[in-house]
């Protein structure tokens, strides 16, 4: 059965709005714009969706953005748990309901006033008083002033330099590429904005070891994607986005951005849980693939998912992007819309329409001959990721 | 102290009982069938009238905890323009108490009503207690007695206690920033959803205990703990109780945002207690710059009031050791 679902589907359209701090809508039309300009990229009408998935954090119910559209019937509907750890999966649901008939068109969305609204970077005091398993977890935590999720990547931050030697200029190296690639891209919040590693080891302390400039953006915007059968959407306007490799992955004793308790506090095994269905179902390895969207909430996490996908050794990561590998001309370019470091913060949606940009060649800051890319989900958490294909 | 709240509760309450409201209807078979029915009670002597005419009462009654529903107002119904609790709820919505919560609600019955009867209800201030922090926010106490007459004489009385309180911050509302980084927020901490699994745990830390959960079965040490035993399979979890001595196995120093019940910047270390598990707290006692991984600390506990006590880290000092 491993591998049935490689190849089946694709992604047939992409859309979004603008990314800004201050939307100045509600985030259903967000929701309900996205959705809207994905179907259109698609070439596909509201009448020929009949799935729909997003993020369990999402305020946007499946048919009230069904309503919006006039779409008239769903036969799937779906959400998947776990904050930005979703963003991946929700493609992943898409997949799998194509590949076994319970729909022929799935649109994925994500759409929130993350700046304007409700700001995940501040301290969450109702996510620590869910009378819920999440709660209890949340109250070895919260309560002890470690609440925010910058301070809960700081702590890993702390133990993978105490272990590997790796510094706050190693994690800066990867927020200057980011913004240097956003700098070249219109759609992000900080186009022609770089910055130089001396402004990152200046900018103030967030979550000591962790400053300002290693953490990402807070945003409004909203993201779609318009998953249908590769026949199909080789049928379509665009050359699609095959789904080479879909997986999700949660690790042992796992916690929501705590997993403090397992015995080695510098490795992100869910995220190896997923890499490695990745490369299964994909048939390729991290030898093979040229290009990778990596989710890239706070730097640290950066490194490590190097490490978990196989790109360089345990430990290793600070001296694989100390030399430019994942710069635009480098070995393993990463994010080159500039992450959500540097384009938007949507919850990692905007980086799997990046992805599909690169394969169809469409993308402001385009790569060569880019026959896949590897894309993750939300890190610190139960997550996700991909491999799309060229064909 | 004369504020607005006080002074209006006290001319409330001066002016006593409030003109008496009539019911809609007189005491009838067809709503009291509606509600024996909702309320599952079969008593004959409310429906049935032979069986009515052979009990105490001679005839049909109507069930005494009804006493409320003759005198309701109905879907578009308005309070009276004197009623106590409608001009006190006004007058703490104004002052931002916008919440309400009913706290206690005690009925008297003088006698059975009797069928056909026509009862009216008065209202009266008894006091408005507060301010008060409570579970739910600050707010004021409000109690309310209505009697109800057949003519002029009372049948029933009830004592009313609502809470009208002003809502604790909700989420999405950003957090009230502090005037400066050093500042200390005036928000209250956050508490620890504390349940079946957990309660052990924090019972220990009010009384100066580390607890560390145990399998019953096995012995498997666990922290954070959890109903099921994921080596044995055990429900049985006991507890241990920790030296309360390890070392520091990572760190934050948080600067921003701030924090509900916390001066800015602070420390909160993730310790490696001698006896195996990590446990998360708050460091103090050190200046963040001298702290590192491998510090040797001590569990120290701070009450926060009498239902919770947080464990927290201190350097270990002389003698402290095992
Ligand atoms: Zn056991």
């Amino acid at each position: 059965m491993t591998g049935s679902l490689s190849g089946a589907a694709a992604i047939a359209g992409i859309g979004a709005t603008e990314f800004s701090k201050d939307s100045g809508r509600s985030e259903l039309q967000l929701a309900a714009e996205s959705v809207r300009a994905a179907l259109a990229d698609a070439g596909l009408d509201p009448s020929d969706v009949d799935g729909m998935v997003t993020f369990t954090m999402d305020a946007n119910s499946e048919i009230a953005v069904a309503r919006e559209l006039g779409v008239p019937a769903l036969s799937f509907f779906s959400r998947i748990n776990f904050g930005g750890g979703a963003a991946c999966a929700t493609v992943q649901q898409a997949a799998m309901a194509i590949a076994t008939g319970m729909a022929e068109v799935v649109v994925c969305y994500r759409a929130f006033n993350e700046r304007s609204g409700q700001r995940f970077g501040r301290v969450q005091t109702a996510a620590a008083r869910q009378p819920t398993s999440t709660g209890l977890d949340n109250g070895w935590h919260y309560p002890m002033g470690l609440a925010t999720p910058a301070a809960t990547v700081a702590m890993f931050a702390r133990r993978y330099m105490h272990e590997y030697g790796a510094t706050t200029e190693d994690f800066g190296r990867v927020a200057v590429t980011m913004r240097r690639h956003a700098a070249s891209n219109p759609n992000a919040w900080f186009y022609q904005r770089p910055i130089t590693l001396e402004e990152h080891q200046a900018s103030r302390w967030i979550a000591e070891p962790l400053h300002l400039l290693d953490c990402c953006q807070e945003s409004d915007g909203g993201v779609a994607i318009v998953v249908t059968s590769a026949e199909r959407a080789r049928d379509l306007p665009h050359p699609p986005a095959v789904i080479a490799a879909a997986a999700q992955g949660s690790g042992p004793d796992q916690f929501v951005m705590n997993s403090y308790y397992r015995d080695d506090l510098t490795g992100l095994p869910e995220m190896g849980v997923v890499a490695r269905q990745l490369w299964r179902q994909a048939g390729v390895g991290p030898q093979d693939v040229r290009l990778g969207i990596l989710y890239d909430h706070f730097t640290p996490f950066v490194l490590v998912q190097l490490e978990e996908l196989g790109f360089c050794e345990r430990g290793q990561a600070r001296e694989f992007v100390a030399d430019g590998t994942i710069g635009l001309d480098g070995r393993l370019p990463l994010n080159p819309h500039g992450g959500q470091l540097g384009e938007a913060y949507i919850h990692g949606m905007n980086g799997i329409a990046e992805a599909v940009r690169q394969i169809r060649g469409s993308a402001v800051n385009q790569l060569e001959d880019t026959e896949h890319v590897v894309v993750t989900a939300g890190t610190g958490v139960p997550t996700s990721g991909l491999v799309l294909a060229r064909s | 102290m004369s504020d607005p709240i006080t002074e209006t509760a006290r001319r409330i309450a001066a002016a006593g009982e409030s003109v008496r409201t009539p019911a809609r209807d007189p005491v009838n078979r067809p709503m009291i069938n509606n509600w024996v029915e909702a309320m599952g009670d079969a008593n004959p002597v409310y429906t049935d009238p032979d069986r009515a005419a052979r009990s105490v009462h001679n005839g049909l009654v109507a069930p005494p905890a009804m006493a409320q529903v003759w005198t309701m107002r109905g879907l578009h119904g308005q309070r009276a323009a004197d009623d106590p609790l409608g001009v006190m709820t006004k007058v703490l919505e104004d002052a931002g108490f916008t919440s309400v919560v009913a706290t206690n609600c005690e009925q008297t019955y003088h006698r059975y009503l009797l069928h056909g009867e026509q009862v009216t209800v008065s209202a009266r201030l008894e006091n408005v207690v507060g301010p008060k922090n409570t579970a739910l926010g600050e707010g004021y106490f409000v109690t309310t007695s209505n009697t109800w007459y057949v003519g002029d004489e009372p049948v029933a009385e009830m004592l009313f206690r609502v809470l009208k309180f002003r809502p604790s911050r909700r989420p999405e509302e950003p957090a009230s920033p502090t005037t400066a980084e050093s500042g200390t927020s005036s928000e209250p901490v956050i508490r620890p959803v504390i349940g079946k699994d957990t309660a052990y745990f924090w019972e220990g830390t009010s009384i100066g205990e580390l607890r560390i959960q145990r399998c019953g079965g096995c012995g498997l040490m666990r922290h954070p703990p959890g109903p099921m035993c994921p080596e044995c399979g055990a429900t049985n979890p006991k507890f241990l109780v920790s030296h309360g001595l390890g070392e520091v196995y990572s760190y934050v120093v948080h600067h921003h945002p701030p924090m509900p019940g916390k001066a800015l910047p602070y420390v909160v270390a993730l310790v490696e207690l001698d006896e195996g598990p990590r446990m998360l707290g708050e460091l103090t006692g050190i200046a963040p710059e001298e702290v590192h991984i491998g510090l040797p600390v001590e569990v120290a506990f701070v009450r926060v009031d009498d239902e919770l006590t947080m464990p927290t880290w201190r350097p270990r000092t002389e003698g402290s050791g095992r």
